[in-house]
């Protein structure tokens, strides 16, 4: 499923809303989940999961090409748990 | 940042009422939880991809007393962020 098969869904389903307006409300949440997680912040979606963002130390890697050394700057990664109920869901 | 901040920033921008968005936030996520529950991947472009994976049984042990037991095979769901999302965390803030 892609995001807009999911528009397409939910415009079936919200019969009074229009499929541009599913759309804008799916980009909506999308955008500002990303703008939670660049603040650092944490999402707790009941039911679904929690996003959180993880801090990567800073290490030295090396370019598989030439060997030589590189040097990683530290940086952050989003990460998700998957909430229990959907675990489960996912699991039977 | 939970469900009831979203219910009311789609409130703000969408201009429904309180219970239609904490509806339209509902059906996005059920939507969500029943493709998955399904058997199927979920793409979103510029926030990620969430990814089932089927798990072989293996061997574990019971870290507490030690006894060896049988981890069943199982489906799991990761989270592929995107490299979009990826980026956009680390730029810095007010971008």
């Amino acid at each position: 499923m892609t995001k807009s098969d999911l528009v397409e869904k939910l415009s079936e389903k919200v019969t009074t809303l229009t499929k541009k307006e599913c759309e804008e409300i799916v980009e909506t949440v999308f955008e500002n989940m990303k703008k939670a997680l660049h603040k650092g912040e944490k999402i707790e979606i009941r039911g679904f999961g929690s996003f959180t963002v993880r801090l990567r130390r800073a290490k030295e890697g090396r370019n598989p090409k030439t060997g030589d050394k590189v040097a990683i700057p530290e940086k952050r990664i989003p990460f998700f748990k998957v909430g229990k109920e959907l675990r489960e869901l996912v699991n039977c | 940042m939970t469900k009831a901040d979203l219910v009311d920033i789609v409130y703000e921008k969408a201009g429904l009422s309180k219970k239609e968005a904490q509806e339209i936030v509902e059906d996005i996520f059920d939507t969500l939880k029943n493709t998955l529950k399904a058997g199927d991947k979920i793409k979103i472009s510029g926030f990620g991809n969430f990814v089932l994976r089927d798990k072989r049984p293996r061997k574990g042990r019971n870290p507490q007393t030690g006894d060896d037991i049988e981890i069943t095979a199982r489906r799991v769901l990761t989270f592929r962020p995107s490299q979009i999302l990826k980026a956009f965390i680390n730029e810095p803030p007010q971008s």
